[in-house]
């Protein structure tokens, strides 16, 4: 990284906040490249498509999507900040192990759980049949447990996608609320209170950080929803792409979506900075947990547990089972192997590029405002769903092969026939939560270092090196592990932009699930989980450390 | 800072995967690389044949959606000799985007029916598969289904199909648009919509498990799950599911036939190889390869006369639709907003 830095500066030691600026804008240019393409691609004509949309299409979408992630957010928000508050105010049985086992759902791709749940609660599964033979009924004599519904969908995507809020929340329950939780409890506060009143107001941002995550993700999901038969947004501008043929306007909704996205996220920026917590002098103790008792002591670990089994014992038993059945009958195939490496060797070079990537934008936009501004260009891709994303990146890297090709640099296709075009590819999707993390972590440090560090003689580079990069640590570990994990879970633009010959698990598990065998990739499912479990195990233990 | 020396040791690795990846794809003169929008699972069996045959290394990278779209951004660049999909709807599609070339081989046009490949030699079809009815077992007096039927109120609650936006039932609607008109088509369509009984998801071989389950009884999917559940190489549930239906090949309200739809093949523009994909093409329509697609596939072979699995035989004898394959690729559009129209996925 040393290098990559002094390349950053080079040549302009007399001004070097100027180079980060650079390097920066170089990244956000990168990385919103294939935003760019997109809109020249939405100013084509689409035909009649726009009136078509507006009367039979968007007013069913717009409500499928906005109750979608009205749904989304209840749960994540409750069961996120909920199970983060349990565990960090209260001691109570098995509490460290709630601690981290609560991350776990990280490690499943939502398509994934939705395969899993289809198949737990169809009629001839497990769950629908043990209640038929309890209650001897027939299942004509009841509908329910439908998973192919948007309260379906709804479970699916709030089950995976809490531990984004849980993370977050924590952080900030363990960082800052400490003295002024003690304070209220001291003058005799309700334990309600003290979380209503004081804790919950203080984790605010970091609960928006976690749910705007989680519900990016929601937002960008096809393969849960369409298997669940739900029509999103995104699923309609799939739709428009395949079956009109019209990437001109598959590439208008997506441009209007990512408005829509981002004046949302501009809005709730907006409420948000009029808040400022004064706390972080209290970063030095953390919150001492009250031990419960009675029948809160049973209670507490009971509701910690609910999470943990739906989002991920659950399925990962059923993974676990069908792995079994398919071992015994079908053999281990020995692609999985390779896969598997490819697999961790994509997500770890993408992993550390992003990282890279990150890293100077994060430190470009701690320095002026218009670093700021190039770090939330450099985030636009997390919103835009990875297929649409994919497509727009094919030309820009089309064109600098063929610019490579003419000057005679390297013949063929460089960048989009090797895995350059998904590192490519993972970063313009991903950027956001490596930038994000890090300037999160690096908003911890007062000013006031990088002041006593320049007074001192140090250029910023050299402040970064003996300061910052050592406080931010923990920030940028838990942006890496949450990098690769999500690299690891891609599927659509994986799908479309690897190279020959090259598959990876999540593209086996795909290959499965197309022709209708998902239970065929449950052992490249499983594989995933157990991989993707690595980095969430370390994620917990860094997180127990930080606290 | 052992940081730095991680990522360094990264970036040394990924400019080593990505030499090698570079290098890996140039090293074979003799090979075939094969873009596909067909599942994976069911063209190695092919793949690996005609490898044993002539000696020519295949390659495959298998894409869900936007084969057209990756084989226009490559370019001359593109190493794609083969562009292969489930649906001739695609095939088309990947005519209009520019990225075939027309082929004239004897053997492909002595092989292949006429109304089953591009009159300009464009594109050629494979296999044949047809859309059938799959019916709870106990309908023991139902010996024959039109797909009008579909939309008869007695169905009401009744019925189990995939997304009306897949390629598949965008076909057979736009067959039914070809016949009958989009007025009429689209009654039909609001009627199987007002019949379904659960919403139009998941794939064919759900509509099988559903009507296990009781969810309904009476759907449309292909042929080829048939063979695939029955034989139980997706496993003994799988086979559970295949044992719950009792199928019938169904014919429009005219009595015309079976609608069917159709695998197929184009050489890429730019294709490296053309030699090499025009010889994997005339494979695949040979006896030996069709076979394959018989008993591996479950598929209907596209050349007369060529063999047909014992399973699907025993579904009974199949009579295509005659409508022009051409005609049906041009109602698709119209096909899907009438799917929008009538919300049949909502």
């Amino acid at each position: 990284m040393r290098s990559f830095l002094a390349t950053a500066l080079a040549g302009s030691t007399a001004s070097p906040g100027r180079s980060w600026l650079a390097a920066s804008a170089l990244i956000a240019l990168l990385a919103v490249a294939p935003i760019i393409a997109l809109l020249l691609i939405a100013t084509q004509s689409s035909g009649d498509l726009w009136p078509h949309l507006i009367s039979y299409v968007l007013p069913h979408a717009l409500s499928q999507t906005a109750l979608l992630l009205l749904g989304v957010s209840v749960i994540v928000t409750a069961v996120g900040t909920g199970s983060a508050w349990l565990v960090t105010a209260y001691d109570f049985p098995l509490r460290r192990g709630f601690e981290w086992a609560l991350l776990l759902p990280l490690a499943i791709p939502t398509y994934i759980i939705a395969f899993a749940y289809l198949d737990l609660m169809h009629p001839i599964g497990p769950v629908q049949s043990t209640l038929r033979a309890l209650f001897g009924l027939r299942p004509r004599d009841l509908h329910f447990l439908e998973m192919r519904s948007l309260p379906g969908a709804i479970f699916v995507l709030g089950v995976v996608l809490y531990p984004y809020v849980y993370l977050f929340a924590r952080a900030m329950f363990l960082m800052q609320a400490a003295s002024l939780v003690d304070a209220a409890r001291m003058l005799g506060a309700s334990p309600a209170a003290v979380f209503f009143r004081v804790a919950l107001p203080l984790a605010r941002p970091a609960i928006a950080v976690g749910t705007s995550l989680a519900l990016m993700e929601a937002i960008n999901d096809i393969g849960a929803s369409e298997f669940l038969g739900v029509q999103t947004l995104t699923v309609s501008i799939y739709a428009t792409w395949i079956n009109r043929t019209s990437m001109p306007g598959a590439a208008q909704i997506a441009i209007a979506m990512l408005v829509v996205v981002v004046a949302l996220i501009v809005v709730e920026r907006r409420a948000r900075s009029r808040q400022r917590y004064a706390a972080e002098a209290a970063r030095a103790r953390r919150l001492q947990p009250v031990r419960l008792a009675g029948v809160w002591a049973l209670l507490a670990p009971a509701l910690c547990f609910v999470p943990v089994l739906l989002g991920f014992l659950a399925p990962a038993a059923y993974l676990a089972n069908e792995s079994w059945k398919r071992l015994s009958f079908a053999g281990f195939s020995d692609r999985l192997v390779e896969e598997t490496v490819n697999t961790m060797l994509l997500s770890g070079i993408a992993t550390a590029v992003i990282l890279a990537g990150g890293l100077v934008v994060a430190f470009a936009a701690r320095q002026s405002r218009l670093g700021l501004h190039l770090l939330r260009i450099a985030s636009l891709g997390y919103a835009v769903p990875g297929t649409v994303l994919a497509i727009g990146l094919l030309w820009p890297m089309a064109l600098v092969d063929e610019a490579l090709n003419r000057v005679g640099l390297v013949s063929g296709m460089f960048l989009s026939g090797s895995i350059v075009a998904l590192v490519y590819a993972y970063g313009a999707r991903f950027m956001a939560i490596a930038a994000g993390g890090i300037e999160a972590g690096l908003s911890r440090i007062p000013p006031s270092f990088d002041q006593a560090a320049r007074m001192l003689g140090r250029t910023p580079a050299g402040a970064m090196r003996a300061i910052h990069l050592p406080l931010v640590r923990p920030a940028l570990l838990t942006a890496a592990l949450l990098v690769f994990v999500d690299c690891m879970k891609e599927l659509p633009a994986t799908l479309l932009l690897r190279p020959l010959g090259f598959e990876t698990l999540s593209t086996h598990l795909y290959g499965e699930a197309a022709r209708g065998t998902y239970e065929d990739g449950a052992i490249a499912a499983i594989l995933i989980v157990l991989f993707g479990l690595i980095p969430v195990i370390l994620l917990a233990r860094l997180s127990r450390r930080e606290g | 800072m052992t940081l730095a020396n991680t990522v360094r040791r990264c970036t040394q690795t990924a400019l080593l995967a990505g030499a090698t990846l570079l290098v890996a794809q140039t090293a074979f003169a003799d090979e075939v690389n094969i873009y596909t929008t067909r599942e994976p699972g069911l063209i190695q069996p092919l793949l690996d044949a005609f490898t044993k045959e002539t000696g020519i290394e295949t390659k495959t990278v298998s894409l869900k959606d936007g084969l057209a779209e990756r084989v226009a951004t490559e370019g001359t660049n593109s190493p794609a000799d083969v562009l292969m999909t489930v649906d001739f709807g695609n095939l088309v599609d990947l005519v209009d985007a520019g990225v075939t070339q027309p082929i004239d081989s004897e053997v492909l046009e002595g092989a292949i029916p006429e109304n089953l490949r591009d009159a300009d030699g464009n594109w050629f079809a494979l296999s044949l598969r047809a859309r059938v009815a799959y019916l709870d077992k106990s309908l023991e007096d139902v010996t024959s289904f039109t797909y009008e039927e579909l939309a008869d109120p007695k169905w009401q609650d009744r019925v189990c199909i995939r997304s009306g936006k897949h390629p598949y039932n965008i076909a057979l609607i736009a067959t039914m648009i070809a016949k009958d008109g989009p007025e009429k088509t689209e009654q039909w369509l609001q009627g199987v919509k007002d019949n379904l009984a659960r919403p139009a998801a998941g794939g064919d071989r759900d509509v099988a498990r559903d009507i296990l389950g009781d969810i309904c009884d009476v759907g449309i999917g292909n042929s080829y799950y048939v063979g695939l559940m029955r034989s139980g190489r997706g496993g003994p549930e799988q086979e559970d599911w295949g044992q719950a239906i009792k199928v019938i090949l169904p014919t429009f309200a005219d009595g015309s036939g079976t609608q069917v739809n159709v695998s197929g093949a184009a050489v890429a523009k730019n294709a490296p190889n053309k030699d090499n994909a025009v010889k994997l093409l005339e494979y695949l329509v040979s006896d030996e390869a069709q076979g394959i697609y018989a008993s591996a596939n479950y598929e209907y072979p596209v050349k007369p006369g060529a063999p047909v699995d014992p399973i699907i035989e025993a579904l009974g004898p199949l009579t295509v639709d005659p409508t022009q394959l051409t005609e049906i690729a041009a109602h698709r559009k119209e096909a899907a907003a009438l799917v929008d129209k009538v919300g049949f996925d909502d």
